[in-house]
């Protein structure tokens, strides 16, 4: 006898007006394993999933859970199907109760306590099942990332789902809690529950995954064994062409110190202190990376030193010291002015004006230079216009059409038109955070190469990831950073994901050795 | 001295005075715990007070006009529904819009309706929300020698309309159905994180409009009340800005359900002081001492402040002790009599500063839910 799929699709489509975001998809995932779906961003694989937990309504296609043929209007039905989502960014009440936030919606009646104490029970019996602990009556906000996870996981088996959908489930977690999680996913499998894992991380797919799809622009390019796959060969099936997964660059040359900071700390609007005592030091010719988990304190040195949060310590370029209050003389212009340049986390928020267009972008922060004026009123829009257009050649950008508002760009080709800015104007120093966040594998490949050739030409590069891989790959020492301190210092080429995992979780030096 | 017959009476003035912020106050509580921002409750207020003075009036039943003034409220609840939930429109826009809707169009209809410049006649015995006594208070009323007890009783206790006792029961109901309730659960998870009750599978437009809807009859309730019950007639701009003060109560108690009884009834002592104590007179040094303490309560809390905040704020300071150095001056120059009389006008205005103070941030720091004043999109 032949088993039916847990779930399938069959010729699935969907569009946004002109764009085809999924185009005759069709998979079948057998009950029991873990199918990993691969694709870049945009490729579509988040709308597929939205159609499957009854956010959108495919314009065609069919859905089958075990067998049987269901239309999912809402979330209600795909619950009552027995599917369970964990989103990227988790869906939980953050002043909750772990308790509350797993009945909501799953009461058992009218009133709470009776609801409560029976899922309290369940919880347990939950809990004791699939080695998923966590304290009922702790409030969301005050535990970690890691936990949140499994109040989501709890969520989705607390409503019975036999399908459960994580979509890219480790983008927040260290290494040991990726780890973990991957355990509870097996420990799941073994139970016979059916698992969906959305990523575009080659490496957890490789890992984890009994069979994989991989998704290019709205379309299924392959369904395969994970067995009978490779990295190389997963990322061809993505891009659509050769890709280098590794980074190609020669020992770092470093000469003369370019960015010195001595006992910086900082303490935020609330009175945390967000910054502990920093000392580090970038030299030219070399690419200091800085690893940890999101909210350990990197974006706030990026801040600081960018020049919009104000610190206290010292901080030289090219050995003169800057003035770190964010008046005038300490601001962003006048850091650029010295030579620095900033490639900020977040390029939608700090990095680009998404309303405006790509021309205006290119220029700011060096609106105020000689060269992009007429006279002391007007700029020379036209010349900058023609020299964007060139630039977008350069970087790749596509379209190169320096008249598309950002926001129109994928966020590879925003990431480009950042960066293109930034290293256009032959910085000393450059700061980069989250360079290839949400970017999809070939443009990561093209901004790899092009910070590894600023650091051949002899300029100093801090970046700044939460990506290890990355970190790895183009570093040529490696600081992490937990809870506000560096934790300590590491050749990348002598160490592994472990022992960084380690200090990126707070284990301090002595023990992780 | 104030005697304790005074002071209850006073009490008494400030619980019926503070009924219509009370209910005013929860009805914004559901909305805001909801996430939708509702400044209009000042215009559903005011719309209630007229339908239902107005009702009141030609039907002779005080029934009818409570009902009809909540209906009133209802459809000006479902209007800001419609424009911030359905339509994602900008709800302090939408809620500026109905207090004008309402500002307006009751002035205009009462004087089509009544000819009497915009206010309706005086409502008779049936159309009024009667005192109600409880049994043995009315013997012992206003008798100063009657014990504190029985003085309690009749003074404080008894002798209030229907409504008043109503908005007080709504305080432990609203608190019920707010942290007993799979209801109330909702409610609040859909303030703070709507998405997380869209994946749970309910409508949050669902859950919304349930909850400006019973913020429509609350206001609907409260607006009855003050034209059928603390007054006898709709009179133009009656509501006097209590929807607003509602508001500041609502932050005042931080969107809790006895806080708020707590905070409306302060607010109710002041209207009640203001209407009681025309003339106060206070000793020149108590006074003095008074709004020297008010200046250094200000400098103390700006001492860690922004530069702006101190010189503003270390300004206000400056000129208050300036004020108490004047008064003890010319007491001890002139030998003026050391009795200061407060003029009226600033008694009145204590609610609204009041307001203002609570508003500006001066007590504690209070977090709205989170998903406030955002019309809910789903995303990808």
């Amino acid at each position: 006898m032949t088993k039916n799929p847990a779930i399938e699709l069959r010729q699935i489509s969907k569009s946004f007006g002109p764009v085809q975001a999924n185009k005759d998809i069709t998979i079948r995932v057998m009950p029991g394993t873990i199918h990993g779906i691969i694709g870049e961003n945009g490729a579509g694989k988040s709308t597929l999933m939205s159609i499957l937990y009854g956010f959108y309504k495919a314009d065609a296609g069919e859905i089958f859970v075990d067998g049987k043929k269901i239309s999912i209007p809402d979330s209600q039905a795909a619950i009552a199907a027995g599917i369970g989502m964990v989103f990227q960014h988790f869906k939980l009440v953050e002043n909750f109760s772990v308790l509350e936030n797993i009945i909501l919606g799953a009461e058992s009646g009218a009133l709470l306590s009776p609801s409560l104490s029976k899922a309290r029970a369940e919880l347990a019996a939950l809990a004791a099942e699939y080695e998923l602990n966590v304290d009922p009556d702790s409030i969301i906000e005050d535990i970690g990332v890691g936990m949140q996870q499994r109040v989501e996981i709890l969520k989705a088996l607390y409503r019975q789902a036999n399908i459960l959908i994580l979509d890219e489930p480790t983008g927040v977690l260290t290494p040991a809690e990726a780890d973990q999680l991957f355990r509870i996913l097996k420990r799941l499998r073994e139970e016979g529950k059916t698992i969906i894992l959305i990523t575009h991380k080659l490496r957890e797919i490789m890992d984890i995954t009994d069979t994989v799809s991989v998704m290019r622009q709205g379309e299924m390019t392959a369904t395969l064994r994970t067995d009978n796959t490779s990295p190389e060969d997963l990322a061809e099936l993505m891009v659509g062409r050769k890709v280098l997964l590794r980074v190609d660059k020669t020992p770092a040359k470093p000469t003369k110190p370019v960015l010195e900071i001595q006992n910086l700390s900082m303490v935020d609007d609330f009175g945390v202190q967000r910054l502990k005592n920093i000392n580090l030091t970038v030299k030219a010719g070399e690419i200091l990376g800085i690893a940890g988990v999101a909210g350990n304190g990197q974006s706030e040195l990026l801040q600081v030193l960018g020049g919009y949060s104000a610190a206290t310590g010292i901080i030289k370029l090219n050995g003169s010291e800057i003035d770190l209050s964010t008046s005038v003389s300490g601001d962003g212009q006048a850091r650029r002015a010295l030579g620095m340049a900033h490639v900020p986390e977040d390029r939608q928020r700090e990095g680009l004006i998404m309303d405006f267009m790509a021309w205006e972008n290119a220029v700011f922060g060096y609106h105020r230079e000689k060269s992009n004026q007429v006279n002391r009123f007007f700029m020379d829009n036209n010349a900058i216009r023609q020299e964007t257009e060139e630039k977008m050649k350069r970087f790749d950008v596509r379209p190169p059409n320096p008249k598309l508002t950002a926001k129109n760009f994928s966020g590879g080709n925003q990431q480009k038109i950042v960066l293109a800015r930034e290293i256009e104007r032959n910085p000393d120093l450059l700061l980069v955070g989250q360079p290839t966040r949400g970017v999809d594998i070939g443009a990561i490949e093209f901004i790899h190469q092009q910070i590894v050739a600023l650091r051949d030409q002899g300029k100093a590069i801090l970046l700044i990831s939460v990506e290890l891989d990355e970190i790895l790959s183009l570093s040529d020492r490696v600081l992490v950073m937990f809870d506000g301190a560096i934790m300590g210092e590491r050749n990348p080429a002598k160490t592994n994901e472990k022992e960084l995992g380690l200090l990126m979780a707070g284990v301090s030096e002595k023990a992780a050795q | 001295m104030i005697d304790f017959l005074t002071l209850l009476q006073v009490l008494d003035s400030s619980l019926r005075l503070a009924t219509p912020l009370l209910l005013v106050c929860l009805a914004g509580l559901f909305s805001e715990r909801a996430g939708i921002f509702d400044i209009g409750l000042e215009g559903k207020l005011l719309a209630a007070a007229f339908v239902s003075a107005a009702f009141a009036a030609i039907t002779g039943s005080v029934w009818l006009g409570l009902l009809a003034g909540i209906l009133a409220s209802i459809m000006l609840s479902l209007l800001h529904g419609l424009a911030s939930i359905t339509l994602r429109g900008d709800q302090i826009i939408s809620g500026v819009a109905i207090n004008f809707l309402a500002a307006g169009l009751t002035v205009v209809v009462a004087q089509d309706l009544f000819g009497q410049g915009g206010r309706t006649p005086p409502l008779k015995s049936g159309g009024r929300f009667e005192p109600i006594n409880f049994p043995g208070a009315t013997s012992s009323k206003g008798i100063n020698d009657a014990g504190p007890l029985m003085q309690l009783y009749s003074e404080l206790f008894s002798g209030h309309s229907l409504l008043v006792y109503v908005a007080l029961l709504t305080v432990p109901l609203s608190w019920f159905i707010l942290y007993k309730t799979r209801y109330g659960l909702r409610l609040r998870a859909v303030g703070e994180n709507p998405a997380a009750v869209d994946t749970a599978g309910i409508s949050v437009v669902g859950l919304r409009y349930s909850a400006v809807i019973i913020g429509g009859v609350l206001c609907g309730i409260a607006g009855a009340y003050i034209a059928t019950s603390l007054q006898a007639n709709f009179t133009k701009d009656m509501s006097a800005g209590r929807g607003f003060i509602a508001l500041a109560a609502l932050i005042f108690a931080k969107w809790r359900p006895w806080y708020a009884l707590s905070a409306c009834l302060l607010f109710g002592f002041f209207f009640a002081v203001d209407t009681r104590f025309q003339n106060i007179l206070l000793p020149a040094w108590s006074l003095s001492g008074f709004l020297i303490l008010i200046a250094l309560g200000l400098l103390s809390y700006v001492w860690r402040k922004d530069y702006l905040d101190k010189v503003v704020l270390g300004g206000l300071a400056l000129g208050i002790s300036t004020i108490a150095i004047m008064i003890v001056f010319s007491v001890w120059n002139t030998g003026a009599s050391s009795q200061i009389k407060i003029p009226v006008v600033f008694i009145q205005s204590l609610p609204y500063v009041l307001t203002v103070v609570v508003l500006a941030g001066f007590v504690g720091k209070a977090i709205p839910p989170r998903a406030g004043g955002q019309p809910y999109v789903k995303e990808r």
